[in-house]
């Protein structure tokens, strides 16, 4: 059992490891690894074990540097935001205003998007190294403050979080003039209390303001310039920071030499549904492919049951969906964007042959549909109907105008192409990602995109439910009437 | 309840959590900043979140018990109602819906005699529908109170219920309301303390002065 260090309050019972179980899910493979080293200890979370295995060192490291050779080194390892959006962490940081004081860094820890469950494991098995992340990104671009927010559904996290933070703050690695330098940080731990729209970075800062989780109006693109209290504030993602530990002991060209040019170092992802081991591994970025992680015997090992693939989401709830053509796509942003998908948070849920596609999307829209915050027309109504319609055509009640009305709720969210992969069976050419968007933030567009990826690709499946008007009129279902007053199909 | 004069008026947080709740005001910048965390003392105190609870976390923050409220009805973890010792959360989303999320929700449903979104008559147990637990491998999930279960079969589900009920598991599922059981605690020796934006009007020290 894993000793806990640090004192605990009178009267509580301190936690201990066996009281919660111990996070599955995660499988060493060959490549090389960046983030997950403390993965291999059970006990990887506690400060001992930290500490034995090299914890803070590379925060040490940038003590005895600049701050701005520290930002230099993090540029030049072009740490790309593992969040979602793919934004290189060291230009990010170059935004913010050079002559606007205080400056804040806040960690997005709100894990939330379908399919995703890296940053919960780098919370809950190695605080340390995201807590050394931290430091090295307020030293380098002189952030007063740090606040981690951590989503309210994980209160392991919390926990390790915690005890990681009150026995680094005991140990002198936090706070005031850290290892008697004058360098000082306060890194608060903060609460989320469940809302997936609060994943987006200005929702992230308005919740932290203590108030409703709604994105705010654009531009300013980035809270580089405009973010916390008004005050430039940097926002980065769980694993982007727990690579800064890694790079500033290794150095920038160690990590570069991982992956490729534009995508290096590793990445963590989830696969999960119908594979026969889902897990969460470590990959080299860039060149591992979808197929080498489905099928590979360091990764998921196949389809379930030795079924055939029928499809994949590639990149988290969000992302238009993959088929087995688009199994050698490497998993680097601008070639999953020009296959028709996106990398987005490191997530593929993949479906097998057995899969009843309607429904799968459905599950998808109804998730986004939900986590609407309500701020913009197109996503709160266009949300909510698209899951009505949808739920409608999946239990046997939809008509053929159905299908149409949701391609036309869509466009509404999403005006224009839509990206999708290519089909050669249908004739279907891939259009890239990204998307037009009638939106401030991805939540409307995301409650679009199962549909678009499971109409485009398997039309003949939804058909198959669908009843003619008079069955719908029989058993009191409104029939859809189309905006298109002449009656044409859409094309 | 209403108070009934200034001279009686009992506060909602207990003299312990009062405490606790300045010490986290004090971290922030802004006091507002302050007000999920104490939603959630709250709750950690009641069970559910009270109008006594946002009227004195108002005043702890510096805003209008509605702007509290508003803050709190947007975050799904707060109830503004009383609950269940124990939530029980099921997850279906994709990859949860995949693996057989709807069956074991059914089974719920009949095991707990109770429809999703409602309360046993015993008050042990209320039942929800959850979106993504980030556990997608471990599917089918759920959380009871946010504990994760993974791989839940409807026989595992029984089993929970039955463990639960007979306060087998009172060791790592402390009621609804409680989240985290270890809480930040900063040293008031090496504590930088909170300071409000525009009471800073210079880079900070370590960081060389441009042109300098």
């Amino acid at each position: 059992m894993a000793h806990l260090r640090g004192s605990h309050r009178k009267g509580r019972e301190p936690v201990t490891a066996t009281s919660i179980p111990h996070a599955p899910g995660f499988f060493a493979s060959e490549t090389p690894r960046v983030v997950t080293q403390r993965f291999d200890y059970e006990d990887g979370y506690t400060f001992e074990r930290a500490m034995a295995t090299g914890a803070y060192e590379g925060f040490k490291t940038a003590l005895t540097r600049t701050p701005s050779e520290v930002h230099d080194e993090v540029r030049a390892a072009t740490v790309l935001g593992r969040g979602g959006a793919g934004f290189p962490a060291g230009v990010k940081w170059g935004f913010m205003p050079p002559t606007v004081w205080p400056r804040y860094l806040v960690v997005n820890g709100d894990e939330s998007e379908p399919g995703t469950y890296k940053d919960r494991l780098l919370m809950e098995r190695d605080p340390h190294q995201l807590i050394e992340g931290c430091l090295i990104a307020a030293y380098a671009t002189g952030l007063s403050q740090c606040f981690l927010y951590v989503r309210g559904e994980m209160p392991l996290a919390h926990e390790r979080i915690a005890q990681a933070l009150n026995d680094a703050y005991a140990d002198g690695l936090i706070g005031k003039n850290i290892q008697g330098t004058n360098f000082s940080l306060d890194i608060i731990l903060h609460w989320g209390a469940g809302a997936y729209v609060v994943g987006e970075e200005t929702a992230l800062i308005e919740s932290l303001e203590g108030k409703r989780g709604m994105p705010r109006l654009k531009p300013p693109y980035f809270p580089a310039a405009i973010g916390l209290y008004g005050q430039p504030t940097i926002v980065n993602n769980v694993e982007t920071l727990s690579n800064l530990p890694w790079i500033l002991t290794n150095g920038a060209a160690a990590y570069t030499a991982i992956g490729t040019e534009s995508s290096p170092g590793t990445r963590v992802v989830a696969v999960s549904g119908h594979v026969k081991r889902p897990g969460v591994f470590e990959i080299v970025n860039g060149t591992t492919t979808f197929r080498d992680l489905l099928y590979g015997e360091d990764y998921c090992q196949g389809i379930r049951d030795d079924n055939e693939l029928k499809a994949f989401v590639p990149g988290g709830g969000s992302a238009p969906w993959f088929t087995p053509e688009q199994l050698d796509v490497p998993f680097e942003g601008r070639e999953c964007s020009a296959a028709g998908s996106m990398l987005g948070s490191g997530a593929i849920m993949v479906m097998d042959e057995t899969t009843d596609i309607p429904t799968a999307a459905l599950s998808l829209t109804r998730f986004y549909a939900h986590e609407s915050c309500g701020k913009c027309v197109p996503c709160r109504e266009g949300g909510t109907w698209l899951e009505k319609i949808l739920t409608r055509v999946v239990q046997g009640r939809g008509t053929s105008r159905d299908l149409d009305l949701l391609l036309e709720v869509g466009a509404t969210i999403c005006p224009g192409d839509f990206p999708h992969a290519s089909s050669s069976d249908l004739g279907l050419d891939a259009t890239p990602f990204p998307y037009k968007m009638t939106t401030i933030c991805f939540v409307g567009p995301s409650a679009f995109a199962p549909i678009h990826s499971a109409l485009t690709l398997f039309r003949g499946e939804f058909e198959d439910r669908l009843i003619d008007d008079d069955a719908a009129g029989a058993i009191g279902v409104p029939v859809a009437i189309s905006s298109n007053p002449t009656g044409e199909e859409a094309s | 309840m209403a108070a009934q004069s200034d001279e009686t008026q009992m506060s909602f947080f207990t003299t312990e959590n009062r405490r606790l709740a300045d010490v986290i005001v004090a971290r922030y910048p802004k006091r507002r900043s302050a007000t999920i965390p104490l939603l959630h003392l709250a709750q950690e105190q009641h069970g559910w979140i009270c109008d006594d609870a946002m009227i004195e976390i108002a005043d702890l923050v510096d805003a209008t018990p509605a702007e509290v409220k508003g803050t709190g009805t947007f975050y799904e973890m707060f109830k503004f109602h009383p609950v269940g010792k124990y939530v029980v959360n099921i997850c279906g989303t994709m990859s949860c819906k995949l693996m057989g999320a709807d069956e074991l929700m059914n089974h719920a449903e009949q095991k707990l005699g109770v429809a999703v979104g409602e309360t046993t008559e015993d008050g042990l147990f209320t039942l929800e529908h959850a979106e993504c637990q980030a556990a997608c491998t471990e599917a089918p999930t759920l959380q009871v109170n946010y504990r994760h279960e993974y791989r839940v079969t409807t026989d595992d589900f029984d089993r929970l219920v039955d463990d639960l009920t007979a306060g087998r598991r009172d060791g790592d599922i402390p009621a609804h309301g409680t989240l985290a059981r270890i809480r930040q605690e900063i040293p008031a020796n090496r504590a930088v303390g909170a300071v409000p934006p525009e009471e800073v009007d210079g880079p900070p020290a370590w960081l060389p002065q441009e042109g300098a």
